[in-house]
């Protein structure tokens, strides 16, 4: 069972209370516990289970503007009193930083709505056995797949975050992730491929036999690929790949980026950064939403933002210390986005194959490519030639490469928008990107 | 060297009752105990951003039968925690049977000492060459916009509790100091980062205000990707430079030759072993024992004492990287390649320092044998599809090579190639083998471990290259 409240509340103010005591002007405590448990299956055999139960707790000291933080795992009286004074002794030898405070209080959020994050149910390992022998069993009924690879995962997790200012609030939430990982082989070629589905209910994990299934057509198909030549090629970005460009966008929109000056879309506000049909939004309050917070890891509560309005940048991602910075309020944003999306677009999936008379589906990149600075981009790419609508052949051992400021402004949208994981986007074409290939 | 047992109700005559009763059956597992010390300092932005303390403790306890594993971990060491984990182990192995073998070759060499970084540098000097950083950096040139620079330090502890009663330890210290910097001109920003670190105090890294060198590399590095060229796309070839490019060798080769993936033979090489994989001259090894690297360990997370492992030799692949367990299931021994990012993570075989040897040709050589291709100095990260073998990795100081002669620095591109087949493209191997600053972290299945690399200068025939100019 994973701590209750009182557990981690009284951790917390025996933490504030003792900097408090010690001198520091403002404290702020984060207390967690999890509980995870994962099964591992291999070829239709139990591969491994593991088990973990961690508490972790963090501490930022306060004495005027200058701050330190500490964190650890271990929650003993005794521990946690000499990690305070060791804390508090670096921060009164730290600098200070004007912009350092703890967020502003009329910002913290006042009350916790039920968004439904947390659900009690216990999934017994042997009950994780049944599902992935299932899964498997589907997964490996095609003779080409060669090795089946999957999990189970349940984590219970709990936290409360306090500071000095009064706040102190926190709440259980759940998630269940099964995965399968398949390996096909044929005379020319060794491929893998996978799916997943993670929820924050158990009720609404995928069917085995659906994750299995899809595992294994996504890795049949990908055989005997053929390498491109390199060209101007129009590109449709797979929803598992497309989701990747918010990540992009939210990582040069934060407000440590912008205040840095390290982001190609700083002083971006109220311009055109994606084509005029583009609108993206971050909702914090989705109902069993993998992105969902009644508040930021600050305490100051999260409101849905529109990002982008048609095609138009409207806000960062804002949080109290580079919001000072900026001169901005913060928007409940630290630690980043919750469930953000791209709004869907007004073309079928079908059309948006079909669009153009040649184009490359990608299905998976590889690298570490995208920078944020200059905005260029430039992965290892796999999928598939599409002409005239049709799959022609796999294709891998490419890149494809451009600069995001260009690749915004082109982004077409269609219509097949679900809500799935943390960020979500519609199936996306780009026009006019260059692959490297023979 | 930490006494995990003083401030716990847990002894050590305990610890061992529960370990020898829980694994009597089992075919191998251990308890790993584990305490660290760690810090992070950064300055950005002209200020100290953060200063962070963080000591974690706890221990995992692992139970092996035949093919399943089963792993428990908590960061409470106690008596109850240590039974319940106990417990649980015993729940998942539901059928053991199997033959403890308790047999771990033994080894008096370190290959570090039993220091603790943190505490031998003041906090007052950090912040001070941090200052020092910032300042030089931004008087040096009106170009430059922001400097980032950061210590990070860790001590840690391990001790391992096998059945019987037999324990071994380790104390790993682990510093790294990095410079970044991002210049302005015209209008263009670029950044420039390096940075340095190895298992040895602060102090020994940064004797002889060696700081300002790794500002100066950043810089450099900056000011040259500043008058960058959109870079080529397409298939050409390759001069890579000394040291850190070996990072081709991790991705292309290494991950491809660790145990685990050759067992479930998911690994593109599982069935390469006395076969030609690289062009003659080719010599490749993982060997954890080279004093002080970052990718060096004295006994490996399972305890085994670390070795020189020859992977490729003259372009034959010769042996795979192995820890207890993969080892055990192919019938043959650990490498001392079995690596944990942490007590809360399971064993996996991984690299230590992978290092391809020097041979007989200079770079100008190479250089002057090229009509048309690039020359990488310096890349980024990068990353492997193991079952495809499809690697790529990311330049961040690359030039083009025009009719024998390097040309203009081009901007940061994605380089693909083949794992199996790349080494066979490697046409000429340097003189001037040299080891990266000790800044590599590897990824694989959620862990990150220390890792080194190392090569000299080698020319690879053809390789694509992921520019944006046709």
């Amino acid at each position: 069972m994973v701590k209750d409240q009182e557990f981690l509340k009284s951790k917390a103010s025996y933490c504030l209370d003792l900097a408090k005591k010690m001198g520091a002007t403002d404290a702020s405590v984060t207390v967690g516990h999890s509980i995870s448990e994962t099964v591992n299956f291999r070829n239709k055999s139990l591969e491994a289970s593991d088990r973990s139960d961690g508490l972790a707790l963090s501490i930022e000291t306060y004495l005027g503007k200058k701050k330190s933080s500490i964190s650890s795992s271990n929650l003993l009286e005794e521990n946690i009193k000499t990690l305070i004074e060791k804390c508090f002794e670096i921060t009164k030898i730290t600098p200070e930083d004007e912009f350092n405070s703890l967020p502003d209080k009329n910002l913290l959020s006042k009350q916790i709505s039920n968004l439904n994050l947390n659900d009690e149910t216990r999934f017994e390992n042997d009950k994780k056995i049944n599902y992935l022998k299932d899964l498997e069993d589907s997964a490996s009924a095609e003779n080409q797949i060669v090795n089946t690879e999957s999990s189970f995962t349940e984590n219970k997790s709990n936290f409360i975050l306090a500071n000095s200012d009064g706040f102190c609030d926190g709440y259980k939430t759940s998630s269940f992730t099964a995965s399968c990982v398949t390996v096909a082989k044929d005379e020319n070629s060794m491929e893998r491929d996978y799916e997943f589905s993670s929820k924050r209910h158990l009720s609404d994990i995928k069917q085995p036999a659906d994750l299995g299934v899809k595992a294994a057509k996504q890795t049949i198909r990908k055989l005997s690929p053929n390498k491109i030549g390199s060209e101007r090629i129009n590109i449709i970005f797979d929803r598992r790949i497309s989701k990747g460009m918010l990540s992009v966008f939210a990582s040069a929109i934060s407000a440590s980026a912008i205040a840095r000056g390290t982001s190609f879309l700083k002083d971006k506000i109220g311009q055109q950064v994606f084509s005029k049909l583009i609108n993206v939004i971050d909702k914090p309050d989705i109902v069993k939403g993998m992105g969902s917070q009644n508040f930021d890891s600050e305490g100051v509560n999260s409101k849905t933002l529109q990002l982008v309005e048609n095609g138009v940048l409207k806000n960062y991602l804002v949080d109290t210390y580079n919001g000072k910075k900026l001169n901005l309020k913060s928007n409940g944003r630290s630690g980043g986005t919750t469930n953000l999306y791209f709004e869907n677009g007004n073309i079928s999936y079908e059309d948006l194959v079909k669009k153009n008379s040649r184009s490359l589906y990608i299905t998976e990149t590889i690298g570490h490519g995208s920078n944020l600075v200059t905005g260029d981009y430039s992965v290892g790419a796999t999928g598939f030639l599409v002409e005239d609508g049709e799959f022609k052949h796999p294709v891998n051992e490419i890149t494809i490469a451009g600069n995001f400021k260009d690749m915004f402004k082109n982004i077409i949208l269609a219509n097949d928008l679900e809500f799935e994981y943390s960020a979500n986007s519609p199936t996306m074409m780009i026009e006019g990107m260059t692959v490297a290939g023979k | 060297m930490s006494n995990f047992f003083n401030k716990s109700d847990l002894t050590r005559q305990d610890a061992d009752k529960i370990v020898s009763e829980t694994l009597k059956n089992c075919d191998d597992g251990e308890l790993y105990l584990e305490e660290s010390k760690s810090e992070s300092i950064l300055l950005d932005d002209n200020k100290i951003k953060s200063s962070n303390y963080s000591s974690d403790l706890g221990f995992g306890f692992r139970a092996i039968s035949d093919e399943v594993v089963a792993y428990s971990y908590s960061n409470e060491i106690s008596k109850d925690s240590l039974k319940s984990s106990s417990e649980n182990l015993k729940s998942t192995l539901k059928s053991i049977k199997g033959t403890y073998n308790h047999e771990i070759p033994k080894s008096n060499k370190k290959f570090y000492k039993d220091i603790n970084p943190i505490e031998q540098k003041t906090l007052d000097s950090k912040l001070e060459v941090l200052n020092k950083v910032n300042d030089f950096l931004r008087k040096k040139d009106g170009s430059v916009k922001q400097v980032t620079a950061s210590f990070s330090g860790e001590q840690k502890s391990i001790e391992i509790i096998r059945s019987g009663g037999e324990f071994l330890t380790d104390v790993r210290p682990l510093i790294r100091f990095n410079v970044s910097v991002m210049l302005e001109k015209n209008g263009r920003k670029e950044t420039g980062v390096y940075g340095i670190g190895g298992r040895q105090s602060y102090d020994d890294y940064l004797k002889n205000d060696n700081w300002k060198n790794v500002c100066e590399e950043a810089f450099r590095i900056a000011s040259i990707n500043l008058e960058s060229k959109p870079a080529p796309a397409g298939e050409m070839k390759v001069v890579l430079g000394p040291g850190w490019p070996a990072i081709l060798i991790h991705e292309a080769i290494g991950h491809g030759l660790e145990g685990d993936f050759n067992r479930k033979k998911t690994s593109a090489f599982h069935d390469l072993v006395g076969q030609r994989v690289a062009s003659e001259g080719v010599t490749i090894v993982d060997d954890g024992t080279i004093d002080n690297r970052r990718g060096s360990l004295t006994i490996d997370d399972e305890g085994t004492p670390t070795e020189r492992t020859v992977l490729i030799e003259n372009g034959i692949l010769k042996n795979f990287m192995q820890d207890r367990h993969n080892a055990r299931l192919m019938n043959t021994r650990s490498t001392g390649s079995g690596r944990r990012q942490n007590y809360r993570h399971i064993v996996l075989p991984r690299m230590r320092n992978t290092m391809m040897l020097s041979g007989n040709h200079t770079q100008d050589e190479m250089i002057k044998s090229v009509d048309k291709g690039i020359f990488a100095v310096s890349f980024g990260g990068g990353q492997v599809d193991i079952t495809s073998g499809k690697f790529v990795f990311n330049c961040t100081e690359a030039y083009e090579i025009n009719n024998s002669r390097i040309g203009s620095p081009i901007k940061g591109a994605t380089l693909i190639g083949d794992g199996p087949s790349i080494l066979k493209e490697v046409s000429m191997v340097g003189n001037d083998m040299m080891l990266d600053p000790g800044i590599g972290t590897c990824g694989k299945a959620g862990q990150g471990v220390p890792v080194g690399v190392a090569q000299p200068s080698i020319l690879i025939d053809k390789m694509t290259v992921g520019g944006t100019k046709l």
